[in-house]
């Protein structure tokens, strides 16, 4: 399958100047990423996951290197509205209701049909029913899932999310996982993940990007070549236990433990 | 756990099993008072109570009920409100309704003015840090100058210019009660997390969309505290601009006849009068807030 670059980056590099000298968040950094792919990008705090994340999101800019998203300077796909954003945190507004927060980006970009956008992306996320409800009144992975509904309420080919399940429990987040698996799946977007869990990395990518911090670099790339459909149970056999064996060699292999 | 971006704007608790203790403040202050009334009327009541007699019936009754004292018994204030609310129509000079209503109304322009002054200068500190550079050390500088010295310059200039009655009064309320608006608003616009700010950036929102749709619906709750604060100072800024102007009308003026005449009895119903309209005000503004947030979403 030849598919098309959406994210290119050749030496990608960002360095931060504090007060404290220099901090080489990202350093030389090489990925592609093509149309249709779930990439991962996993390593311990500080390895730069979430900056290169906000660079391809141009939330972050790129101190060297050249960065492309569908072909185009990361600033013009911002622009031109390439992608829909998942944070760590759900950051909805907690004044309006679920299908207003849904209903934001469609006001912003003055989209039509809102209300068929709502009804179909909050059925994505399995959350039909409860339209009228303020965030404070849905549980955490509740609250995650209209984040993600509203990401894709105006239809990006290319999703971001940036440890969307990171504050969630483990049970939560293995439903979640399955759901992302099969949203994904079912729309055919792009997906760039970012987590600290080896088995949500393995579980979910086509792809694994193995990152190590000071300078935040890559170190290893894992093809995981598993089918598109998967359960949970995939999770005990020998391939699975195979590829979260070498993205864990990579991370220990990367971590400088002199510091 | 990551806590949730903004925090949900809690309702104010409502005032339950309160009546107690205030009912217990308000007895205590009475008695309080009608003891110091007293010694402190002593001055006045001295040669009466000895020419009555000088017995203990004597020292209460003068004490309590002197057409001029040094401070007045509660009882006296308030037969005086009564007298000045309802025994009068609402359009005599002599009703302190009246007096009310022309302070209010020049209150309220005041507040409304004032408050739409302020929320304007917040957001445009907001977005240029110029402005927040250049604006917020006069912002503080025009609240250290006394009113009182202000306040009849402006009451002059403008009356030199064919303003008077109404706007030059509202003028002094505003100028008093953009203040906190402004310190709140600032505060308030700037409220939302970086999430919620870079979740607008991923969708190439514009600053209007940002400000309507993201900052002023943050801001609410931090406005309804500034405007609370803002209502009553701007009926002290009404007040004060009808002290240097000899009003006719209004509980300034009614502070200054009193003054005028020694009629301390009148003064204190004045500022009763003006206690009620303050607290009334204040009151107003929470239900405000209460509808508002709740139609927000805010936690009951």
């Amino acid at each position: 399958m030849t598919a098309a670059a959406v994210i290119e980056a050749r030496d990608v590099s960002l360095t931060f100047q504090t007060a404290d000298g220099p901090v080489y968040a990202l350093s030389k950094v090489n990925l592609t990423v093509t149309e249709g792919e779930f990439v991962s990008f996993i390593g311990p705090s500080g390895c730069g996951k979430t900056t290169l994340l906000r660079v391809i999101a141009d939330l972050e800019q790129a101190t060297d290197g050249r960065i492309s998203v569908n072909g185009m300077s990361p600033q013009d796909a911002r622009l031109k509205r390439a992608y829909g954003y998942v944070f760590q945190a759900p950051a909805l507004y907690p004044w309006r209701t679920v299908e207003r927060n849904v209903a934001l980006p469609l006001e912003i970009m003055g989209l039509d049909d809102a209300a068929g956008r709502i009804r179909r992306n909050l059925e994505l996320v399995n959350l039909a029913g409860f339209e009228k409800k303020f965030p404070w009144q849905l549980s955490g992975g509740m609250q995650q899932r209209v984040s993600i509904a509203r990401a894709l309420a105006f239809d990006p080919k290319l999703l971001l999310m940036d440890e969307p399940f990171g504050a969630l429990d483990e049970i939560v987040r293995d439903k979640l996982n399955q759901q992302l698996l099969e949203l994904w799946d079912r729309t055919g977007k792009t997906v760039v993940f970012v987590t600290h869990s080896i088995p949500e990395a393995v579980f979910l990518s086509t792809r694994i990007v193995v990152m190590s911090p000071r300078p935040g670099r890559i170190i290893d790339i894992i093809e995981t070549n598993f089918p598109r459909t998967r359960t949970l149970d995939m999770r005990e056999t020998p391939e699975f236990l195979a590829v979260a064996h070498r993205v864990r060699e990579g991370l220990k292999a990367g971590h400088s433990y002199e510091d | 756990m990551k806590t949730e971006a903004a925090a949900v704007p809690s309702l104010p608790a409502r005032g339950e099993g309160q009546a107690f203790p205030v009912a217990v403040i308000c007895l205590v202050i009475l008695v309080v008072w009608y003891i110091a009334a007293i010694p402190m009327n002593w001055v006045v009541t001295e040669s009466k109570i000895a020419a009555a007699g000088g017995g203990a019936a004597d020292i209460l009754y003068y004490s309590w009920n002197e057409q001029r004292p040094v401070i007045p018994a509660p009882h006296q204030i308030m037969m005086e409100l009564w007298n000045a609310v309802f025994m009068v129509k609402p359009w005599a000079v002599k009703s302190l309704l009246y007096h009310g209503w022309v302070t209010l109304s020049s209150t309220l322009l005041g507040f409304v003015l004032g408050s739409l002054f302020g929320i304007a200068l917040a957001i445009a500190i907001v977005h240029s840090t110029f402005l927040s550079k250049s604006l917020m050390p006069w912002i503080v500088a025009s609240q250290t100058i006394p009113i009182l010295a202000i306040a009849p310059m402006v009451i002059v200039v403008l009356g030199s210019l064919g303003f008077t009655g109404l706007l030059p009064k509202s003028l002094i309320s505003m100028y008093l009660c953009f203040f906190p608006v402004t310190i709140g608003m600032v505060k308030g616009l700037t409220s939302p997390d970086p999430m919620q700010l870079d979740l607008m950036r991923t969708y190439n929102a514009s600053a209007s969309d940002v400000l309507w749709k993201l900052r002023f619906p943050s801001s609410v709750p931090f406005l309804f505290t500034s405007l609370k604060v803002a209502v009553a100072i701007a009926l002290t800024g009404a007040i004060v601009g009808e002290l240097p102007t000899g009003a006719v009308a209004g509980i300034g003026a009614r502070l200054l006849q009193g003054s005028y005449y020694g009629q301390t009895v009148q003064i204190w119903a004045a500022l009763f009068m003006g206690s009620f309209l303050a607290a009334g005000l204040v009151w107003l503004v929470g239900v405000a807030e209460r509808i508002v947030l709740k139609r927000m979403g805010a936690r009951p």
